[in-house]
């Protein structure tokens, strides 16, 4: 029970040189505003900016969501990230924590809500069950939330602590700001384009390599090196669907 | 769920417009209400939502002083509806005139998941469908076990269920009191709850390891002793909550706008609530004073001394106000289970069921073996069906379970309160406002996960 | 024959096929035409048995009637409890539904539906509730596949 500091007991906060907590100083844009110079490219500007400002959707599904309305108690208060202004429509927010065991039936509702957030827009994967299904392998819940969305940050745990989720949009925000790398959504779409573009440029020896491999059970050349997150979906449905069809009948 | 149309690939809700259809063509019957309902509402792709705005628009009465009904769609995502409900909301003008709840966003098909693990594995499993009251869930199952199996559970074990089950009614009244304050406008209330719910929630995980979700109730008693220091902060808590409920009152209770959002709101007679089969403390503030823990005490509850708050009104407020009470009759339980609780075994000594004890392994090889057949296999219950009552936070929660000997569960079911409470959603709502329908579903506390599970 | 079993039998005689007393639990099984009147008997009956707390199934798919319905019904004066049991039947499982006696079976009664494929004659609104609308199969059937994917090191336990 060493974990747990009795009442009173003085609280120990992290050193503020800690990157972890207070790496805007050491975020090299900061350091450069900080010199009262500025010199960088509008794009990095603005993920600078989008990290202290990530409006996240209310949509918990289940007991997860329990644990991240923690997030926002005097605890622990995620406005110390600016990620507390939780917004009732998908259009107004940028995140999207899916807390909580995606089912069958719920999945095309979440597809639709995060098709209306507006782009850029990221995805925390919180919990076991959204990220993998968790304990529940079964016929109601989807394997895990990748199959429908692209996740950018997955947070471990059944619920995680709030803590764990905290840490989650720290990453999410070094993410943006720092390395400053692209939403996942974006990431798969420019994947996709350049899969297209390949394909295109070398079209006459892909025909030709199916017309070889035409008949044979191997994987054709232009299979997708990247799945297409709802394809994969609809087929894993509809084989299982299929299947069940088989047995239950 | 196949959306292979592709004109409502697009529109999940749509979609299930159309399975709703699609689904009563297989069967070859006639659409049900519910189904006419869902088939019907309002979420079409642009150009159904053409045709049908030229077809309505024919149809229409247009006399002078005629309102046209509105449907509209309240969820499955919807910032006030606690979770993946949905609420499909026929008004008239801002009046309601039909609800019908459209619920199964979260089934998680832990029933089905329960018959293949066996009997100690199911534990982890139920305790994830009222995720508001883990220790309420975990305790319907192991008594119902426990009756099939005929184990005598030590009273210590039973006291610190009680602990728990109580403190953990409380720590599910809070998130209540904080989410139904959210939803009304009230957003300090929240704050305030959720400071105390984690203190609560402190205690669990010094408990049991975990926050939520615990597996710490095991058949037979509880997995361990509570740890040391454990009853000084649960006193030291006890001590400073009723201050903290006063606070809580003292923002609510005499607030004018909370008065007149809740006063007369959302009443049933206590005859339909009891024939629509609502427990709890939607029940007893209509003036029932059903509440398993007196009528038929379980786990030794008849050793303490407690009240059972009751209302008349049977409105909002009248729920709000039983609730509120229950949370200062939980802590006079606490009180007196930390004053007198009895020493010794927390689990049974059975050694076919309960796993030994750690250090025994070390020395006894008839403890090994005990504990790899348990582990490895699982205990086997005696042919047989019991159900097992309890009061949870929301009402009668009963856990049924067939046994056909083996060791595995034939049938794990739970009678889960919020589900059934949640039937009384529309005769509640019935000619009240829009507005209204809001707090009606904030005061009968349902957990989504409790009604799909 | 104890004073539950008497009361069915008073309103409706030779509704009562069996019953016993297991783990504490009295349990009478009745014929699954009189299970209404079996219900109604009791709520209106001495006993008070005013309560539905819960209706629900179980499947064995070895046994002639292979549904096994249970009613839990309970007073709410005395804390009394008892589980009235009938078998829907093999074939095209159907039952009389007791929405007519408590409203509130109106959602268990859908939920068995969706879950076993028990139909309820005289249900105002059969239709699946907790599975999608156009799901086939009955999830909680001994037949249906738990479903789900495959993971590593399954064949190894």
């Amino acid at each position: 029970m060493a974990l747990i500091p009795p009442p009173g007991a003085p609280i120990r906060r992290t050193p503020r040189d800690d990157e972890r907590v207070d790496w805007d100083l050491r975020d090299p844009l900061a350091a450069e505003v900080s010199k009262g110079l500025l010199t960088t490219t509008v794009e990095k500007a603005i993920a600078w900016t989008q990290t202290s400002a990530i409006w996240p959707a209310t949509f918990g599904l289940a007991c997860c969501s329990i644990e991240m309305m923690h997030t926002l108690s005097p605890r622990l208060d995620m406005g110390r990230f600016g990620a507390e202004f939780f917004r009732g429509t998908p259009r107004q927010s940028d995140l999207m924590i899916v807390a909580g065991r995606l089912t069958q039936k719920m999945a095309p509702v979440v597809r639709h809500i995060y098709d209306q957030m507006l782009e850029p827009k990221w995805v925390i994967s919180m919990g076991a069950c959204a990220s993998t299904g968790g304990v529940f392998n079964n016929y109601a819940v989807v394997q895990g939330v990748d199959k429908i969305l692209p996740v950018d940050v997955y947070v471990p745990g059944c619920p995680p602590r709030p803590e764990g989720l905290m840490e989650g949009i720290d990453v999410l925000r070094r993410k943006i700001g720092v390395n400053g790398q692209m939403p996942s959504s974006e990431l798969i779409a420019q994947r996709r384009a350049d899969r297209l573009a390949w394909e295109r440029e070398h079209a006459d020896e892909l025909a030709a390599l199916r017309e070889v491999t035409a008949g044979h059970d191997v994987q054709q050349p232009g299979e997708p090196p990247v799945v297409e997150p709802v394809v994969a979906e609809a087929e894993a449905e509809a084989r299982a669907r299929a299947g069940r069809q088989g047995d239950a009948g | 769920m196949s959306t292979t149309d592709p004109r409502t690939e697009n529109f999940p809700l749509a979609a299930e417009s159309r399975e709703a259809i699609e689904g009563a063509l297989r069967e070859d019957r006639a659409l049900t209400p519910t189904e006419r309902v869902i088939a019907g509402v309002e979420a079409y792709t642009p150009e159904e939502a053409a045709e049908r705005t030229l077809a309505n628009e024919m149809l229409a009465d247009t006399r002078p002083g005629v309102r046209q009904p509105l449907l509209i769609n309240l969820g499955p995502n919807h910032p006030s509806t606690h979770g993946v409900l949905r609420l499909i909301v026929e008004l008239d003008g801002e009046v309601v005139k039909e609800v019908t709840p459209v619920i199964g966003y979260l089934h998680t098909g832990i029933e089905k998941q329960c018959e293949n693990k066996t009997w100690w594995q199911a534990i982890t499993l139920v305790t994830r469908m009222d995720y508001l009251a883990p220790f309420a869930n975990i305790k319907a199952y192991t008594m119902s076990v426990e009756k099939l199996l005929g184990i005598e559970v030590p009273a210590r074990a039973e006291w610190i269920r009680v602990l728990l089950a109580e403190m953990n009614r409380l720590a599910s009244h809070l998130v209540w009191l904080g989410t139904s304050g959210l939803e009304l406008g009230a957003m300090s209330v929240f704050f305030y709850c959720y400071r105390e719910r984690d203190q609560l929630l402190d205690l669990f995980e010094m408990v049991s390891g975990e926050r939520m979700n615990h597996r710490y109730f095991q058949v037979g008693g509880c997995a361990q002793d509570l740890p040391p220091g454990f009853i000084e902060r649960v006193r030291a808590f006890t001590d400073e909550m009723p201050k903290r409920i006063d606070e809580y009152e003292a923002l609510l209770t005499g607030n004018p706008i909370w008065k007149d959002r809740m006063k007369g709101i959302g009443v049933l007679p206590a005859g339909d609530l009891l024939a629509l089969g609502v427990t709890g403390p939607t029940l007893r503030a209509a003036g029932v004073p059903y509440d398993l823990r007196k009528v038929a005490p379980y786990s030794g509850y008849e050793h303490f001394e407690f009240d059972v708050p009751t209302a008349t009104e049977g409105d909002s407020f009248a729920r709000y106000l039983v609730r509120v009470q229950e949370m200062r009759e939980s802590l006079r339980i606490i009180r007196q289970v930390i004053d007198g609780m009895p020493e010794g075994r927390v689990i049974a000594d059975d050694r076919k069921v309960v796993l030994p004890p750690r250090e025994e392994l070390a020395y006894s090889m008839e403890a090994l073996i005990h504990h790899f057949k348990l582990v490895s296999e699982g205990f086997t219950v005696p042919a047989g069906e019991a159900y097992a009552p309890i009061e949870s936070p929301r009402g009668e929660m009963g856990c049924y379970v067939v046994s056909d000997g083996g060791p595995k569960p034939h049938r794990v079911h739970m009678r889960d309160p919020s589900f059934v409470n949640l039937q009384a959603t529309a005769p509640l709502c019935k000619g009240n406002y829009l507005a209204d329908l809001i707090a009606i579903v904030a005061t009968l506390d349902p957990v989504m996960g409790g009604v799909d599970r | 024959m104890s004073d539950v079993s008497a009361q069915i039998e008073a309103v409706t005689p030779g509704a009562v096929v069996a019953e016993f007393t297991h783990v504490g639990e009295l349990t009478v099984e009745v014929r699954k035409e009189r299970i209404v009147e079996a219900c109604r008997a009791l709520r209106d009956g001495p006993g008070q048995f005013a309560l539905l707390s819960d209706v629900t199934c179980a499947d064995f798919p070895d046994e002639p009637g292979r549904f096994r319905m249970a009613y839990h019904l309970a007073s709410i004066q005395t804390g009394s409890r008892v589980r009235l049991r009938a078998w829907a039947g093999a074939l095209e499982p159907e039952i009389e539904s007791v929405t007519s006696v408590w409203p509130g079976a109106n959602w268990m009664e859908r939920e068995v539906y969706d879950q076993f494929g028990v139909r309820f004659a005289g249900h105002p609104d059969l239709c699946r509730i907790l599975n999608p609308l156009d799901w086939s199969g009955h999830p909680l059937r001994r037949d249906y596949p738990i479903g789900g994917e495959e993971v590593q090191f399954t064949d190894a336990v």
